[in-house]
């Protein structure tokens, strides 16, 4: 039966219940967990050990690809294809690149923060597991779930459930894969 | 929640959220504005919107046909309304971002109710401020090759050395990270439209926009990140906006336009016009759709206060205009002061003092802060205050420029009425349409402020 699941999905009161809850379960030495909840909860994904910032590190790629192909094409443009003498000035006359410069730096950022986002978060995704229970739905409104995943090393289908149950979990489901 | 109402602290400002508030009734309420059945007012609203929109159509295409001679312009005033209405749109849409990019590095939490509306406001101010400088080529399908970079069959490229392409790419970028400010800060929104909405298409056009999300605690740890960081690029970026816009007219020599001043003052100039815009919509959208809950008397008295500050700001720039054609001793400048302030146009500039720095010394007022009606009153009179600013920006410096010979008068057509008024039309038409279909306040934030408060609510109860 429990290769069956893809886990359990238990449900809480609120945000510090739920909080509470991931806190306990990762102490007890459950690793493959998620929560989910209508709003982001302060600490909630640090408490279950994922806590490293990778979208920073994307941004700032991309701000810098994004400069430095915004100085590259005026430079391209300006003095190697298209070199244009304007009143004797110099053809590269870098201080008037530099809007283009720092705009696209800022757009190429903002698609690397919203992609970066939607991949680190492997979205989009039409189907998940913790869909198939009908309760979930709330999980956008106002219902703050833990789902104790099947491949964890320390699941167990009834010790887990109580594990859960201890936690004072409203409602326990389980999750078809 | 049910315990009586606290008394008063005067040192506390009010709340940013009516009493009684749970996730539950949060959800219920805002969904419902999307869920519920059309309500009539609603139909009335688009048809009247979309009946002016007609305006835009009929102006865009009799400028299509006809070129650009069936507008008022003329040399000298080569620039006319196209370039006026630009800077007040792109204007306008600057306190989108100012209130969903700055504010949220501030961490001013009042932000979160009027994030949403006025993102979509960005959004379709700088559609239809995009609109004029296209239209203002008059065969904008042959303007591609000066705007955009590509290689073309004549093999030349844009002008990187002019604002005006500065502009191009500004307005671009600025667009274009609106939309996606906007559409990350809907996501979670639309998976909760997913869930509620009770018709099957709309339930699977909310869940493709929703792309999959579950509100997972990974999910949401990148997400505040990837958020934080937009508001942070998108923070210079407004600012960097409008200083180019300003800079289409400062780099150039006209009297009145060279000047260090342009970028701040516009800058503060569009923060000004953007907020009254904001309460220009969203002091009737609380009304009707009885939203006083989440747009209280905080937001009102905040807004009044920013409206204030930055009008102060934009009184400042003309004063300094004022200054500057004095101190720089050029008789240019100074004739151009002169005849700003008493020549032909001096009814324009008067009434552009009225509106702008006159009458919103009213905001000192409390009181007047306070009053949905008076708010409104003074948001209008600001929104025509800071078009006139740039019709007196942009005509009284063109019409008499450095020789008496080319000097003449500027006098606007009904097809730049049109096509104006078409842009409020295609603007009305598009925030009434956005009301409906898309989450009109923040609904995830709004549960985050729900549970702030029992937070708080806890901790002072601990206290006692």
């Amino acid at each position: 039966m429990a290769e069956n699941l893809y886990g359990l999905l238990a449900e809480f009161d609120g945000p510090d219940e739920l909080l509470k809850a991931a806190k306990d379960a990762y102490a007890d030495g459950y690793r493959k967990m998620d929560a989910y909840s209508p709003m982001p909860i302060h600490d909630l994904s640090e408490s279950m050990g994922y806590d490293k910032h990778r979208v920073p590190i994307i941004v700032l790629i991309c701000a810098l690809l994004g400069a430095s192909s915004g100085f590259g094409l005026q430079y391209w443009v300006s003095v190697i294809d298209y070199p244009l003498n304007v009143g004797g000035r110099p053809l590269l006359s870098w201080p008037s690149f530099i809007p283009v410069t720092f705009e696209l730096g800022v757009l190429f950022s903002a698609f690397g923060a919203l992609i970066g986002m939607l991949i680190l978060n492997g979205l989009p995704r039409p189907y998940h597991p913790v869909f198939n229970v009908p309760n979930f739905e709330r999980a956008s409104g106002d219902g703050f779930f833990l789902c104790i995943e099947a491949e964890d090393s320390k699941f167990d289908i009834s010790e887990t459930r109580a594990f859960l149950e201890s936690l004072k979990a409203k409602k326990v489901d389980d999750v078809e894969p | 929640m049910g315990s009586p109402a606290p008394i008063k602290d005067p040192t506390m400002p009010a709340p940013v959220l009516g009493p009684g508030q749970t996730y539950t009734t949060v959800t219920q309420k805002l969904s419902a504005i999307i869920t519920s059945r059309t309500p009539l007012g609603w139909i009335a609203a688009m048809l009247i919107a979309g009946a002016i929109l007609q305006l835009l159509m009929l102006s865009a295409t009799w400028l299509l046909i006809k070129g650009t001679g069936i507008w008022g312009l003329n040399i000298p005033v080569g620039w006319g309304w196209a370039i006026i209405n630009f800077v007040w749109w792109i204007g306008i849409g600057h306190a989108g971002t100012l209130i969903s990019a700055i504010l949220l590095l501030m961490r001013q939490q009042w932000r979160n109710s009027i994030n949403r509306f006025a993102e979509a406001m960005t959004i379709f101010a700088v559609m239809c401020a995009g609109m004029f400088p296209l239209l203002h080529t008059g065969r904008p399908w042959v303007a591609a090759y000066w705007l955009l970079p590509y290689p073309n069959t004549m093999s030349v490229w844009p002008q990187f050395r002019s604002p005006l392409i500065w502009d191009v790419f500004a307005v671009g970028t600025y667009f274009t990270v609106s939309l996606i400010f906007w559409y990350l800060g809907l996501i979670p929104d639309f998976a909760t439209l997913r869930d509620k909405a009770k018709h099957k298409i709309s339930q699977i056009i909310y869940g493709v926009l929703s792309m999959g999300w579950r509100g997972s605690a990974k999910h949401w740890f990148n997400y505040e990140m990837a958020s934080l960081l937009l508001a942070g690029v998108s923070t210079p970026l407004v600012l960097s906006v409008h200083s180019i816009v300003s800079l289409d007219f400062s780099v150039g020599l006209i009297p009145g336009w060279h000047a260090t001043i342009f970028p701040p003052y516009f800058v503060a100039g569009a923060v000004y016009a953007g907020f009254a815009m904001v309460l220009t919509l969203g002091l009737p959208i609380r009304y009707f759709y009885g939203l006083h809950d989440y747009i209280t008397d905080r937001h009102l008295n905040n807004m009044g206060k920013v409206m204030l500050a930055t009008g102060l700001i934009v009184a400042y720039g003309y004063a300094m205009e004022q200054f500057f054609a004095w101190y720089s001793a050029s008789p240019y400048e100074g004739y151009m002061m002169q005849n700003r302030t008493f020549g032909p146009y001096s009814g324009t500039y008067w009434s552009l003092i009225l509106c702008n720095v006159a009458i919103p010394q009213l905001l000192w007022i409390k009181q007047v802060r306070l009053s949905p009606l008076g708010l409104f009153i003074i948001s209008m009179f600001i929104n025509v205050g800071m078009w006139l600013e740039r019709f007196i920006i942009v005509v009284t410096s063109l019409h008499r420029d450095f020789m008496p010979s080319s000097w003449d008068m500027y006098h606007s057509t009904p097809w730049d009425w049109g096509l104006y008024a078409g842009t409020i039309g295609f603007f009305l038409f598009m925030m009434i349409l956005f009301i409906r279909v898309m989450p009109v306040i923040n609904i995830f934030e709004i549960r985050q402020l729900v549970a702030n408060k029992s937070e708080h609510a806890e901790t002072a109860s601990a206290d006692d």
